[in-house]
């Protein structure tokens, strides 16, 4: 087939965490395109190579698996693609099965499902370091034989092997390998001829499939079953059953079968010491993953990750701030006044800052998770706190992400993409708005003096409150993670099985390679939902126009000063009026642009960022037509309350969007996050009320 | 005669045969495609400092998983 086609595809297939990207990298020198698999999150990545011959040849790095036997939908595009079965990415000519030397046994099973689809396959042996420093020996020549296919022993990080590797890509296969599937009893062949009988019927298998194909499609273990038409899925159902009913654990003698071969195959060509000696891996676990040290160096590596994320990334996201209000001021003053100009000035050029400035804090919070991952740490974070996270029916890498979304939810969801479990990842996903990312704070910081004014508590009282918002919100997150488990979730249970790789000193072109992906990603898919957004909430807190008005008349004029006298008599039981409507309705871009509509609102002077006490004083002096004061301590109250749940925050409409390739869940978080904010705020306003208060 | 020894009750340190794991689980299918399969010597390096989950050293490489799965792992008395 490689000879008729001038170009032949070559996929990469590997364990996750063997090498692959690093492998793929240094054949493409970044000759690469990154995309999605239509439907789902995970990235396609196809790239080209010039072979030892000079000839052209294409690649495709597949998702990282342990086996074909889908249980995600990452393992299900690497089983549809080796199937053929993907009407967007053609059936590769050839594989690159990439195997962890330092972990070869685990490592030779995909490898035996792969030979027994009949594809050919050049075995490449990466981090051959590594199992050197163990005073492994693999013979390699032996494995060739044995296999009957090329083996080539690489480190990629240093280029050892590449030369070889191309070499061996440039000659044709050779003719078929020497490997054979597991003998399976006759009764099991026939049962299994006749379910790819059934299955090529009704299209889901291709016609010329292999005797084992259409198995990986009956152990489809994914609980969205992925790739698979829900017209052939019951015909799948079928023959496992059938097969199920004849052969009962039938998949499991299949794997042991594999293994057995897999331990004969070893027992050939791999030495190892019979005592293995103490590695650097197991020095550091002892400190890292000691029970008192363990979890005192995470609670250092966190805090020094969230001071980062919390105050370093305000430096440059200062300074995007005043270069886009420069830009800002300076077409101001450039251009005619009229519409155009205020649509580029605030709708345009505050909407593009609006998304840049998460930049600072993805970069910096992808970086450590690059550094994290790539030395092996991340595993021990996920370890060290899985029981912990258990408690709520999540497992311990979603620790991580959540951690982060306290100083922002957008890249806290965006690295949810390390959770690997897609039921943990999406509780994840659906709470991380539940943690008080700094964007409150200015709310808070706002309606704290508010509610409790100096001459009436410390400042030691203001932080408890302070405190208290945060634990709502932590204890919210908790509650409908645990709630999403009982419920939406329930069934789709995963089992959490963690991989703890050796230590190894980080590869920091990798990292940053990573950061720039991500980055990139962020601002041309999220961003622009985000910036269309925020256009559409300026326009309608700007129009219709009503000429020679001040500002405060201007906004209450608009489409959202109009919405929030239609809202009042939603809100009115939580204790608001329409000016503050005004406010829920604008800071759904945001919650901090609250602050700012509420000055505009009031016509006060806004003054600096910091300074806010003329708008305090004002809200102080605002009165409902009978005199009482509207901001009663108790709406203020309430007002947090509704601040810590309501999902304010179109960015994170945006990322959740993206990162679940549907409207549904964003809107299904919309939904639930408002609505208890609209009950909790309800309940303190109607509660205190009725106390007296 | 005493029932058989689970993995979730190996002392860390310890090591073992697996000597049955029922069939059937998908997750225990997993473990099994991850090399614990029966006949297979396991060993427990260790224990979270919260009791859970447990890392285990199979065929050279390291993986952790809860007492739960880990108590479904029959081992031959040594
Ligand atoms: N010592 C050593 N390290 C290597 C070698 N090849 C890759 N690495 C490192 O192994 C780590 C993982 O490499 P990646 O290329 O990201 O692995 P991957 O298979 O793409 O991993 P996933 O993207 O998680 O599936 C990186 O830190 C690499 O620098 C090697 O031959 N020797």
């Amino acid at each position: 087939m490689s000879e008729s086609n001038p170009e032949p595809l070559f996929a990469l297939v590997g364990n996750p965490n063997c090498g692959k990207t690093t492998i793929f990298n240094a054949l493409t020198g970044l000759r690469q395109k990154v995309a999605n698999y239509p439907g789902v999150t995970v990235e396609k990545k196809v790239g080209e190579c010039i072979s030892q011959h000079g000839k052209k040849l294409r690649l495709i790095d597949l998702p990282g698996a342990y086996s074909l036997n889908a249980r995600s939908p990452d393992e299900a595009v690497l089983r549809d693609v080796l199937l053929g079965r993907r009407t967007d990415t053609p059936r590769p000519d050839r594989v690159i099965c990439i195997a962890d030397a330092a972990n070869l046994e685990r490592n030779l099973y995909l490898l035996t499902q792969v030979l027994e689809l009949g594809l050919p396959v050049i075995l490449v042996l990466n981090m051959i370091d590594v199992a050197e420093a163990r005073e492994w020996h693999i013979d390699v020549p032996k494995l060739s034989a044995l296999l009957g296919i090329p083996v080539i022993p690489m480190q990629a990080t240093s280029g050892q092997g590449l030369i070889e590797l191309k070499l061996a890509m440039s000659q044709s296969a050779p003719e078929s390998p020497k490997w054979h599937s597991p003998p399976l009893p006759e009764p099991l062949k026939a049962e299994l001829a006749r379910s790819r009988g059934l299955l090529c019927q009704a299209g889901a298998v291709r016609t010329e499939a292999a005797l084992l194909e259409p198995l990986y499609l009956i152990s489809d273990h994914d609980p969205s079953h992925y790739g698979i038409d829900a017209a052939h899925l019951e015909r799948i159902v079928e023959c496992r059953k059938a097969l199920e009913a004849s052969f009962p654990g039938w998949e499991d003698e299949l794997v042991n079968a594999r293994y057995a071969a897999i331990s004969e195959l070893c027992a050939e060509v791999l030495k190892r010491p019979d005592q293995p000696g103490v590695t650097i891996t197991d020095k550091l676990d002892a400190v890292f993953l000691h029970p008192i040290w363990g979890g005192l160096s995470m609670l250092a590596v966190m805090s020094v990750l969230f001071y980062l994320i919390f105050s370093l990334a305000q430096v440059p996201q200062g300074w995007i701030e005043s270069a886009f209000s420069a830009l800002g001021n300076w077409v101001q003053s450039e251009m005619a006044p009229g519409d155009l100009r205020d649509l580029i000035v605030n709708g345009v050029i505050a909407g593009v800052a609006g998304v840049l400035v998460f930049l600072p804090q993805i970069l910096i919070l992808f970086f450590f998770i690059g550094l994290m991952e790539d030395t092996g740490y991340m595993s021990r974070i996920a370890f060290v706190v899985d029981r912990l996270m258990s408690t709520v029916g999540l497992n311990g890498k979603a620790f991580l992400p959540f951690l982060s979304s306290y100083a922002c939810a957008v890249p806290g969801i965006m690295a949810t993409r390390t959770i690997d479990s897609p039921k943990d990842r999406l509780i994840t996903i659906l709470i991380a708005p539940l943690a008080s990312c700094s964007a409150r704070l200015p709310v808070y910081g706002l309606l704290i003096p508010a509610l409790l004014p100096a001459h009436l508590a410390s400042a030691w009282v203001k932080a408890g409150l302070m405190l208290a918002m945060y634990a709502i919100g932590t204890f919210g997150a908790f509650f409908f993670a645990w709630l999403f488990n009982k419920t939406i979730m329930r069934g789709a249970s995963s089992p959490m099985i963690l991989e703890m790789p050796d230590y190894k000193l980080p590869a920091m072109k990798g990292v940053l390679l990573h950061v720039w992906e991500r980055a990139n990603l962020f601002v041309k898919r999220a961003g622009t939902v985000i910036l269309g957004l925020s256009i559409l909430i300026w326009a309608a807190s700007t129009y219709p126009k009503t000429p020679g008005a001040d500002d405060s008349t201007q906004l209450a004029n608009s489409i959202a000063g109009r919405a929030g006298h239609l809202i009042e008599p939603v809100v009115k039981p939580l204790g608001y009026d329409w000016k503050i409507g005004i406010g829920l309705i604008s800071s759904f871009a945001a919650r901090e642009v609250f602050v700012n509509t509420m000055s505009v609102v009031y016509a006060v002077e806004s003054g600096d960022d910091e300074d806010v006490q003329p708008l305090r004083n004002r809200l102080a002096e605002e009165r409902w037509p009978d005199g009482r004061p509207i901001y009663s301590p108790l709406v203020c109250l309430s007002l947090m309350v509704f601040y810590v749940f309501a999902m304010q925050c179109v960015s994170t409409i945006a990322i959740v969007r993206r990162e679940t390739n549907s409207w549904k869940w964003p809107l299904f978080q919309l939904g639930y996050l408002t609505g208890t904010a609209y009950l909790l705020a309800l309940v303190v306003y109607q509660v205190g009320t009725w106390l007296g208060y | 005669m005493l029932p058989a020894p689970k993995l979730s009750e190996l002392p860390a340190g310890d090591s073992a045969i697996i000597a049955a794991m029922p069939c059937g689980r998908p997750a225990l299918t997993r473990l099994r495609e991850l090399g614990l399969v029966p006949g297979t010597r396991v060993k427990v390096v260790r224990r979270a400092p919260l009791g859970e989950p447990i890392e285990i050293c199979v065929r050279g490489s390291r993986l952790a998983m809860r007492n739960h799965e880990a108590a479904f792992i029959e081992l031959a008395a040594s």
